[in-house]
């Protein structure tokens, strides 16, 4: 087994001991061991920051947002506003109203699935999707094919985990009304080509939507680069609160698109009659949005900007070339997923310990990962595994971690043999 | 009360190596499928009642973690020679101990090995991987074909 003293990592670009001093989540013990975190493609930790933002707002500022004319609910809705400007910034994004505020990206999709999908795609047409999904961003295609009739396509995926492009590219024809696929797996941690997957798809005339959920607390988004028509986020995955996420959407396309949910909050006027809608975003958040948990995605993203995403980035990818050595070392351990393109996590599957023993035996040691088919049943199938074990990185890791977690491996094999 | 609460013990990782009955019966009167989609755990119960409702032959396929593997196998061994009426009476048993509801050391059961799991209770989320075994089971008397735990 290697170790630390034979392979070095890159120096990052920041001070990660203090970074971990933010996040008072890493100072606590679980079964009498130091907590080793490694689950952040589920969902992440939060720093002091986030945390006592919204402790500040909910305890001095909480106002409603849109429709107070006091001063309280004046200063929430421009705090509420901020957010959208950081979350715009975050994204690359050319205004803030292309960010609509939705409870993660579950939902986004649904909202894509159900406003955009249901008004342009019928019978006979095409939807693309790829063989490494989320269950969120299959279902709501699913639904939306057998209910209009309209035919799911799926982009294969090689031995690796890359996606064989060249049967994307016969995928694409004129029937293909949208491509919708992730920009990183969840479950193998693929890091998509998705600026070529955007071009290639309005080649051929189709609208196309990027499930960003692993992606955008990780790298350098822009969306105005990629071109993309929608790009999906969830805040609990970007160090921000659960309950918050959404997504860009171009404003030409957002503005063709019906509601979704309807209610307050996203009419212009209502009769009893016929009612008229808001323009985007507040056409698509009808009702009292999750105040406090947006102005806390808008501290993640400060928080995030501070030390800077693309320093994030470089410290994760050396994380993630120091643990894929470690754990290649181990023998009877299989690497699921090993694009040339990956982002911080790392599925594996052991010979003779099945992944929910696993876990068990890593909690033990302290050590959160996660074991399951990681709402990705399809591509479990195509990697012909059962579930995997799932350790995936944040930039508050640190090597010293990752030889517990591999340690921890061991005494797993150790007991399954 | 006091117990091992240790999950993986010795008797519990040999029947994962090692399930016993770990084989299709062919002509079984009773079958199930029983899955769980939280993990993917999958198995097929087979059971072989006669006239007098005697489980006379127990057996099971499938795959999953050691504790739902060797929880089947124990409840394999533990079923065979037992009355319909019996096996209902343990798993209700077996049931309430890994909830935490059934002391195995107080409470008057016929539990026998299968006390090994009582430190299940300890783990919330491995219960169903305990009890999917008898939940097919039961399911194969009960002449349902698919069960899930959810």
């Amino acid at each position: 087994m290697a170790d630390a003293s034979t392979v070095k990592i890159k120096t990052p670009a920041f001070d990660v001991e203090a970074i971990r001093k933010d996040f008072p989540i890493l100072s606590q013990t679980v079964h009498g061991k130091p907590l080793i975190y490694l689950d952040n493609a589920a969902t992440t930790q939060k720093p002091r920051q986030v945390i006592d933002r919204m402790y500040k707002f909910e305890s001095e500022e909480y106002g409603t947002v849109r429709r107070g004319a006091y001063k309280i609910s004046e200063h929430s809705t421009q705090l509420y506003e901020e957010s959208r400007q950081k979350m715009a910034g975050f994204l690359g994004a050319p205004t803030k109203d292309e960010i609509v505020f939705t409870s993660g990206t579950t939902q986004a999709i649904n909202l894509v699935a159900y406003s955009y999908g249901r008004k342009f795609i019928g019978a006979g047409d095409e939807i693309i999707i790829s063989n490494i999904e989320h269950h969120a961003n299959t279902v709501p295609w699913q639904v939306l094919c057998e209910e209009k009739g309209a035919v799911l396509k799926v982009i294969p995926v090689n031995d690796d985990g890359d996606l064989v492009m060249e049967e994307y590219d016969r995928l694409l024809n004129a029937k293909t009304k949208l491509v919708a696929v992730n920009h990183v797996s969840n479950a193998l941690g693929t890091v998509n080509p998705i600026k070529e997957i955007i071009r290639k798809a309005h080649d051929a005339g189709a609208k196309v939507m990027i499930d960003g959920a692993q992606s955008a607390p990780h790298m350098k988004i822009d969306v105005q680069d990629l071109d993309c028509d929608f790009y999906t986020f969830s805040g609990h995955k970007m160090y921000a609160p659960s309950g918050i996420g959404g997504l860009f959407g171009k404003m030409e396309v957002l503005e063709t698109m019906p509601p979704y949910v309807t209610g307050g909050d996203m009419i212009l006027q209502v009769t009893l009659e016929k009612s008229t809608y808001q323009k985007p975003p507040s056409r698509f958040e009808a009702g009292t949005p999750p105040i406090s948990q947006v102005i806390g995605l808008g501290e993640a993203i400060d928080y995030l900007n501070a030390i800077g995403i693309e320093k994030i980035g470089e410290y994760e990818h050396s994380l993630l070339e120091y643990g894929t050595r470690l754990l290649s070392d181990i023998e009877g351990l299989r690497i699921i997923g090993q694009a040339r393109e990956k982002a911080a996590l790392i599925s594996f599957y052991l010979e003779d310990a099945h992944p929910h023993d696993v876990v068990t035996i890593l909690d033990e040691d302290g050590i959160a990962v996660r074991g399951g088919h990681h709402c990705a049943q399809p591509t479990m199938k195509r990697f012909g595994v059962p579930a995997t074990t799932r350790a995936s990185m944040s930039f508050y890791n640190t090597p010293e971690e990752l030889d517990a977690l591999a340690a921890s491996i061991q005494r797993c094999i150790k007991i399954f043999s | 009360m006091s117990y091992n609460k240790e999950l993986y013990q010795r008797v519990i990782l040999d029947h994962n190596k090692n399930p016993k009955n770990f084989r299709e019966i062919k002509n079984a009167t009773h079958s199930s499928h029983g899955f769980n989609p939280l993990c993917g755990d999958d198995y097929t119960v087979y059971l072989t009642v006669d006239d007098d409702e005697v489980i006379q032959d127990a057996g099971f396929v499938g795959a999953g973690c050691a504790i739902s593997k060797s929880s089947a196998s124990l409840m394999t061994a533990t079923l065979k020679g037992k009355k319909i009426d019996e096996a209902r009476v343990i798993f209700d048993q077996f049931h309430k101990m890994v909830l935490g509801e059934l002391d195995p050391e107080k409470d008057e059961n016929r539990l026998g090995k299968l006390k090994l799991f009582v430190g299940i209770r300890e783990y919330p989320s491995r219960i169903k991987c305990a009890s999917l075994g008898w939940h097919t089971a039961i399911a194969a008397l009960d002449k349902a074909e698919d069960i899930t735990t959810e």
